[in-house]
């Protein structure tokens, strides 16, 4: 053996592999296959995005959260009052969310990132639902319980307008969250990514090899926010309504579940758990509304007990 | 005269009740090679979590190099070349031994927090780690997960790990417990062909290993320091021998 064979497959280990087209293949075809679905298709996307961010924190750097939704929620609700009110151009309206939720992960971050997790969990849960109240209060622009109406988004770059289909939506929503995508997989296979790894799998060692553990950490938590947001802005633009629902426990907590059916940590667990659950929703919830919650909590005990690394985790068993 | 390379003045801890470093007072002079020993209990892994700062003193003083570091925050004296290795493994387990050492060098060379470039382009980081790999003999298991070699062998991972951070002073908490007397021999092996510019101060229970290594020993007992001197002063000290070497006999 040479001595720099490990050298050489370290070093490359960033290379696009073919699977990773998939994801894309898979979103372009049904843009075709699916021309009716094109409206869940956008939300699915975006959802991807959200989860995707929720990967950052939780599967990368270990930070347990249940409250991301602030961040998905602000964006939503700054992208929308900004259609609401005027300023109707989605690009900058998106970016607009975006820096909203990077600002309140910085605040936020800067106290429950002091704590772990049981603490740190907690803490989450208790800005989401400051986040929420406060929305709550301030109805004359968020609109309240009615939630957000009026908004009134401009066609992408003067051109494209949103239409009834969900053909804009559904490319808009493509295009951000391939490009964001890159970006985060670029960020996963930097020194700084490997440095979050090595936070999750010791978090004594980091500290010991002098990494300043609480400013990664908090500067991921800042990215991941700035992530959601923008997920939660296409979702707001795209569909036209922002609800308190946004902000909830229930979307922190669902998120999760999408993320961990899929499998945490893999960058593209998100990517199978957010249209499997959305897909299976939507149909569960045709033929048997009531029981939706019902089967998706067996799926959950089925993955807690045979499936820890969620679908992905189960294709790594297999290749064993 | 030269500033020793790790001091403390009047150290204290307790947890609750318990003191477990009372007033110590402690000198590791640049390029020695010191042992750490007392009964377990006695505070000398706690002794290693304050001076590296993962732990803060009640009160006392840090110097390193003759600057106060007792404030300075766990990375910054990393950075000024204060490293330990722990008594329990503490790797990165999920990692492969080439990575857990790699992380090392890329914090070391102030690119561990670098978004941009994948961790791949930094090469020489890479070959800097797998040159330690080759020095402790890990070299055939680079890219092999760290959980996957015996436990003897993750003890040169964490020795592997400290080298990467080019350390002045190195703290060893029993490099070689755990690990059965057939695989320790090259865990001590590699800490004799430590650099000798590297100020060690070992912890360990092996008393002929202390003997072997060790040019100076300091005796901890409950906290406070019962007798510092070279190993045939300590070895006669009657004090040490009732309250340590008696209670053990020699392996
Ligand atoms: N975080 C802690 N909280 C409370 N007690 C502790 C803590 N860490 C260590 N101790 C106690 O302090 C004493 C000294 O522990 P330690 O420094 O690990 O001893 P040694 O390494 O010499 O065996 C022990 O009695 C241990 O139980
Ligand atoms: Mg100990």
């Amino acid at each position: 053996m040479t001595p720099s064979r490990a050298v050489e497959a370290f070093a490359r280990r960033h290379h696009y592999r073919p699977y990773e087209a998939l994801p894309w293949v898979a979103a372009v075809a049904s843009y075709f296959v699916f021309p009716d679905y094109l409206a869940l298709g956008a939300q699915i996307l975006a959802t991807i995005l959200f989860a995707l961010s929720a990967d950052l924190v939780l599967g990368y750097a270990g930070i347990v959260t249940l409250g991301h939704a602030a961040f998905f929620g602000t964006g939503a609700y700054v992208a929308g009052i900004l259609a609401a009110h005027g300023w109707g151009e989605p690009i900058t309206g998106l970016l607009a969310g975006a820096v909203a939720a990077a600002v309140l992960g910085f605040l936020s971050g800067l106290v429950v990132l002091r704590t772990t997790g049981l603490a740190l969990l907690m803490q989450t849960l208790v800005v989401a639902t400051m986040v929420a109240e406060a929305a709550n209060k301030a109805s004359f622009i968020t609109g309240g319980d009615d939630g957000l109406q009026g908004m009134e988004v401009w066609p992408i770059f003067g051109r494209f307008r949103f239409d009834l289909f969900g053909h804009t939506s559904y490319l808009y929503c493509l295009s951000a969250l391939f490009l964001c995508w890159l970006a985060v997989r670029r960020m996963v296979h930097s020194p700084f990514g490997r440095s979050l790894t090595g936070i999750r799998e010791n978090v004594r060692r980091m500290h010991a090899i002098g990494a300043p553990v609480a400013r990664r950490r908090l500067i991921i938590y800042i990215i991941s926010a700035a992530l959601a947001g923008i997920s939660g802005g296409l979702i707001a633009q795209t569909t036209q309504f922002v609800s308190l629902s946004f902000l909830s426990l229930e979307r922190s907590g669902t998120v999760l579940i999408m993320l961990i059916i899929g499998g945490v940590g893999r960058l593209y667990g998100a990517f199978i758990g957010v249209p499997l659950y959305m897909v299976a929703q939507n149909r569960f919830s045709e033929i048997d509304p009531v029981y939706w919650y019902f089967w998706i909590g067996l799926l959950m005990v089925f993955i807690v007990v045979f499936a820890r690394g969620g679908v992905l985790g189960l294709f790594d068993q297999f290749q064993r | 005269m030269n500033a020793p390379a790790l001091e403390t003045r009047g150290l204290h801890k307790s947890f609750g009740a318990l003191t477990v470093a009372n007033a110590v007072d402690f000198r590791l002079e640049s390029g020695a090679r010191q042992a750490l020993i007392g009964p377990n209990g006695a505070g000398k892994t706690t002794f290693v979590e304050l001076v590296t700062g993962a732990l803060r003193p009640s009160a006392g003083q840090i110097n390193l190099d003759g600057a106060d570091v007792t404030d300075l925050p766990q990375a910054a004296r990393v950075k000024r070349g204060l490293v330990r290795t722990f008594q329990i493994t503490a790797l990165f387990r999920g990692l492969s031994i080439l990575e857990n050492v790699t992380l090392a060098i890329c914090e070391r060379q102030g690119i561990g927090g670098g978004l941009f470039w994948p961790a791949g382009r930094y090469r020489a980081a890479i070959e800097e780690a797998h040159a330690l790999l080759e020095q402790v003999g890990l070299e055939d298991e680079a890219l092999s997960p760290v959980t996957t070699l015996a436990y003897g062998r993750q003890r040169l991972v964490e020795i592997a790990i400290s080298l990467a951070l080019s350390p002045k002073v190195m703290l060893l908490d029993e490099p070689a417990a755990g690990v059965p007397s057939a695989e320790s021999g090259t865990i001590i092996e590699v800490i004799e062909r430590l650099p000798t510019d590297i100020a060690m101060l070992i912890i360990e229970h092996d008393m002929d290993l202390v003997f072997r290594l060790a040019q100076r020993i300091t005796v901890l007992v409950q906290g406070s320091i019962l007798v510092e001197g070279t190993p045939e002063e300590i070895a006669a000290d009657p004090e040490v021998r009732r309250v340590y070497l008696g209670e053990r006999p020699r392996r």
